[in-house]
């Protein structure tokens, strides 16, 4: 993929004047703080493919992050939208409570008869801290089984205190697996574990790889365009999305992991021709052992925007023969003036506006060509809990010299707000208030603040009513009081 | 061929529909409600946060204060986006992002560093320090470490720091406030209590309350006395702040100094004696003046109680203002009786909100059905039950203790109700059993604006009914046959 990158410049920013805004925001930190942001944070060298920040470390104590933990990883992200298991947050009652119906991973079913977006939780007390929560444990296990008997299986997801007191989920899970006849998935995920949720996703890759991938078949032949979609967690109905276009491609989306998942289709993903991962962050780590183990190539897309969605889509069909690429080419051409027509919509009410944007481990280099699909710039970019791997791909995707971030604390946000006086800001909840009182359009860019889908063909109309609404709402002008 | 644990391989089922149909009925009978009821270990939907929310909510109440969660970074991640996502507001709080070596090591490191790193950047003029889970069980000794923390000198001896124990496995939010309400207040009054001296005021506390509307309706009431107060733990300017162009990161709170010099007042009020039972049991013992706690005001009798009580304390007539208000409520009230009348309700929450709903309820003729709390005590059963056995509409209902909104939904529809007061989490019950949801409880993610209308004061009473009788009327209006839609109701 030796692509010749074309150097994109913003008028006004150099590496000189990102690098003393970085500076200039780390003025009021203490030597010691100073010393462990600055590798944190640095312009883009956009021609040279690789990080220009170092990542996945630890955070500094006492400083405003946004990052949560292992559990959110593994319950919010990875565990939480498969949609027909039971999943159990095995500690206080907090941890579930806080990430209950919060992530917007939207599913299909009946709640409570097939589809499990509850809160299900073992309620610690004091005595099961002193004692214990592994009788807890099984036999809550047998009164979820009891309660709910269409569940497909149930995870249990450790909160900070099983580990600390050395509980043995593992031996009640499989030992109540066998007398239930379900699966039951241990996952040590402990919050404590890791510097962000990002541990978490691993950790939970690999429960699925241990207790899940290769425990299912699936009951039809396997086809030729037999595909798998990784990493779509269907936000706002995402994968309702992706998966239909991906269809209509010719291809045969076996499963989803996991917006909306079935866990027995997981379980029989090993089957498929060829992994297709969008969230690269929190599932490359299940594409590569199914490479190793099942031999199953897999491919990194994007379905932001008209532009990468029809360079996504060409490269997937590369990988197949004539009827796909054939198959693809009708489906660019018949979307291509569709979305032709939102562009001309929008464009012109939205071109030379910037973006500045703070996500998770995918969207701040995803959605950077979906903003230029719609003539904006995106001025700054950075990542709650990437790893090296992905600031390598957002060097070519960002402007040259513009400001990257990771782990990026409130402070530092606001400088370089402050100092960019960016358009529109794209980042989580606990950023938006903060920006809309400074009178800064916001997009909350994990949840899609409310809305979406944002994925694919049918996504992009929404994203960009939604980038429109934000900045160009008239209450905006309201902000500036007249006496 | 099996898998990387030697686990059999199956073939991939689909749901059978009739088996789909069949569960979907199940969960809806007396049988499946018993079999839900006879849980022992699973807690499904419960309606209670842990401890360190309400710690956070109790720090964000005070001038430049900075809440400071020692223990993982995710918890406190948790906790602002909770309050970030009910009040539509910023929540600025810190941690000190503990991880696996804390737990080999103690948190005393992190604390420190996090100390030192907070103060520098966010200059607050406090830090009230609260734990999550990670220290609770190592066992860490905030004592000490603040102690070392002040003598190394990485925060100024004199800053002040006001630290609880939260742990998440005891109590709920309510209990994490009232921890470190009580923590804030022993660290601003040490030493400030003077032999003589009175304030003249009214010290006031709201309890865990998440309704911003409620803390300036209580300022609202004082003023028309024209009776000094000073607000513990106000947060309706940190939670309801302008917006004009400039982001303050502390922008409200009581004052610290006037904090302090609450131990001199005249008189303190704490409202809700669930939630702030340790505070209020310190005060008494140490404050100088009168002291009382009461209900929450929902409803006109414990408005009125409030009223008088107030006025009572400071020897004053109740204002002429205050008189017609509570004429203009009760005349709201006989207007759309109604509407109410002979209602049923399933209700849960916080204990001091569960007695306003009830009061308030019973006050309009309603029934309050279906009484559950998802972390209560005896006794708070016993006084629901005073509050039931007092009224002729109590008769019938009745209180259900420590259970979760699983439980509510079998309630709810194995013995149908007419709507639910809860908060947002009580929407899939309330779909489930095509009844509407009130949403006067915390936490609110689901619709505009709501903690800006104070449910609390004779102006509470008909934010209340108002919610209430006009939803009812939307849906006879939306659902009753052609022939019976008239213009009028």
């Amino acid at each position: 993929m030796s692509k010749k990158i074309e150097i994109k410049k913003v008028d006004g920013i150099t590496r000189e004047s990102t690098q003393a805004m970085i500076d200039k925001s780390l003025e009021v930190y203490t030597e010691k703080a100073r010393k462990k942001r600055v590798p944190h944070l640095a312009p883009n060298d956009q021609a040279s493919g690789s990080a220009c920040v170092k990542s996945n470390k630890k955070t500094i104590p006492g400083v405003m992050s946004a990052r949560g933990c292992a559990y959110a990883g593994a319950k919010g992200v990875v565990w939480g939208p498969i949609r027909d298991m039971v999943h159990v947050s095995h500690g206080p009652v907090g941890c579930g409570w806080y990430s209950w119906g919060t992530r917007r991973n939207l599913m299909s079913g009946i709640n409570g008869v097939n589809q499990f977006a509850m809160q299900f939780t073992s309620d610690f007390q004091e005595k099961d801290i002193v004692y214990g929560g592994d009788k807890k444990l099984k036999t809550l296990l047998a009164e979820a089984h009891d309660l709910f008997p269409l569940a497909k299986g149930i995870s249990v997801l450790s909160e900070c205190p099983v580990g600390l007191i050395g509980d043995d989920i593992n031996s009640v899970a499989k030992q109540s697996a066998k007398e239930l006849d379900i699966p039951i998935i241990p996952c040590n995920c402990e919050g404590f574990r890791g510097v962000s949720q990002s541990l978490g996703h691993h950790i939970s890759n690999d429960t699925i790889r241990d207790y899940i991938i290769g425990t299912r078949e699936f009951p039809e032949p396997i086809g030729p365009y037999d595909i798998a979609l990784l990493g779509e967690y269907n936000i706002g109905g995402d994968a309702w999305s992706t998966k239909p276009l991906l269809e209509e491609c010719g291809f045969n989306v076996k499963s989803v992991w996991t917006g909306d998942g079935e866990m027995e289709k997981i379980a029989a993903t090993h089957q498929v021709k060829l992994n297709v991962i969008h969230c690269y962050r929190s599932m490359n780590y299940m594409c590569k052992v199914m490479e190793e183990k099942y031999g199953i190539p897999w491919i990194e897309l994007n379905f932001f925007g008209p532009t990468k969605i029809r360079e996504s889509l060409r490269q997937l069909a590369e990988l197949f023969d004539d009827h796909i690429k054939a198959k693809v080419e009708a489906v660019i051409a018949k979307y291509d003036p569709l979305m032709q027509a939102v562009i001309d919509e929008y464009k012109p009410r939205l071109d030379n506006k910037t973006v500045m944007l703070y996500v998770g481990g995918l969207r701040p280099r995803h959605t950077v060509n979906a903003y230029q699909d719609l003539g904006m710039t995106v001025v700054g970019s950075g990542y709650e809990f990437a790893h090296s791997d992905d600031y390598d791909r957002t060097a070519a995707e960002m402007p040259d010299a513009t400001v990257i971030y990771d782990d990026i604390t409130e402070h530092e946000f606001e400088q370089f707000a402050d100092n960019l006086k960016p358009d529109l800001i794209g980042s989580g909840i606990k950023e938006k208030y903060l920006f809309q009182k400074m009178g800064i359009p916001f997009r909350q860019m994990h949840s899609w603040d409310y809305s979406g889908p944002y994925h694919g063909y049918l996504g992009f109309p929404t994203f960009a009513k939604d980038v429109d609404m934000a900045i160009n709402s008239p209450t905006w002008k309201l902000v500036k009081s007249p006496f | 061929m099996a898998n990387a644990l030697g686990l059999e391989m199956k073939p991939v089922s689909e749901d059978d529909p009739a088996e789909v149909e069949r569960v979907k009925n199940w969960i809806n009978t007396e049988e499946y409600k018993e079999k839900n009821f006879a849980r022992q270990a699973l807690v499904i939907n419960p309606a209670h946060a842990c401890q360190p929310l309400g710690a956070e909510l109790a720090a964000h109440g005070f001038e430049g204060s900075l809440p400071f969660v020692h223990g993982s970074q995710g918890c406190a991640s948790y906790y602002r986006s909770t309050l970030n996502r009910h009040f539509r507001e910023p929540a600025p709080a810190v941690s000190d992002s503990m991880t696996e070596d804390g737990a080999v090591f103690g948190g005393q490191a992190n604390l420190h560093e996090g100390l030192e790193n907070a103060y520098t950047i966010y200059k607050p003029k406090m830090m009230p320090i609260f734990t999550s889970c990670m220290p609770e069980i190592i066992g860490d000794d905030l004592t000490a470490f603040i102690k070392n923390a002040k003598n190394k000198g990485v925060i100024p001896a004199d800053f002040p720091t006001p630290y609880a124990n939260t742990p998440s496995f005891n109590g709920s939010h309510i209990h994490g406030y009232d921890a470190m309400l009580l923590s804030i207040l022993q660290t601003l009054t040490e030493g400030k209590q003077v032999e003589g001296r009175c304030t003249g005021k009214l010290n006031l506390i709201a309890g865990f309350d998440a309704n911003t509307g409620n803390y300036r309706e209580y300022k609202r009431i004082l003023e028309a006395f024209g009776i000094p107060y000073t607000f513990l733990a106000d947060i309706s300017e940190t939670f309801d702040s302008p917006l004009d162009g400039h982001y303050k990161i502390y922008p409200g709170g009581t004052k610290l100094d006037d904090a302090a010099d609450s131990i001199n007042g005249k008189a303190t009020l704490a409202l809700g004696s669930y939630s702030t039972a340790k505070t209020y049991g310190w005060i008494k013992e140490g404050y100088s003046g009168k002291h009382a706690v009461m209900p929450m005001p929902f409803g006109v009798a414990k408005t009125d109680a409030f009223i008088m009580k107030i006025a009572e304390l400071f020897g004053k007539p109740i204002p002429e203002s205050l008189k017609a208000e509570r004429g203009r409520a009760v005349d709201a009230i006989t207007d759309a009786h109604q509407y109410m009348h002979g209602k049923k309700f399933a209700l849960y929450g916080d204990p001091d909100y569960l007695l306003g709903y009830v009061s308030f309820l019973l006050e309009m003729g309603a029934i309050p059905y279906h009484i559950l709390c998802s972390k209560g005590t005896k006794k708070l059963e016993k006084e629901i039950q005073a509050l039931l056995d007092a009224s002729l509409d109590g008769k019938g209902c009745t209180i259900y203790m420590n259970k979760d909104l699983w439980h509510l939904r079998s309630l709810v529809v194995t013995d149908p109700v007419d709507g639910i007061i809860g908060d947002t989490h009580g929407k899939f019950a309330a779909r489930d059993a095509g009844i509407p949801l009130f949403r006067f409880g915390f936490p609110n993610f689901d619709r505009v604006n709501l903690h800006r209308y104070p449910l609390i004061g004779y102006s509470g009473a008909i934010n209340m009914l108002t919610a209430i009788c006009n939803k009812f009327l939307d849906i006879k209006d939306e659902t009753c046959e052609e022939r019976f839609f008239e213009m009028m109701r």
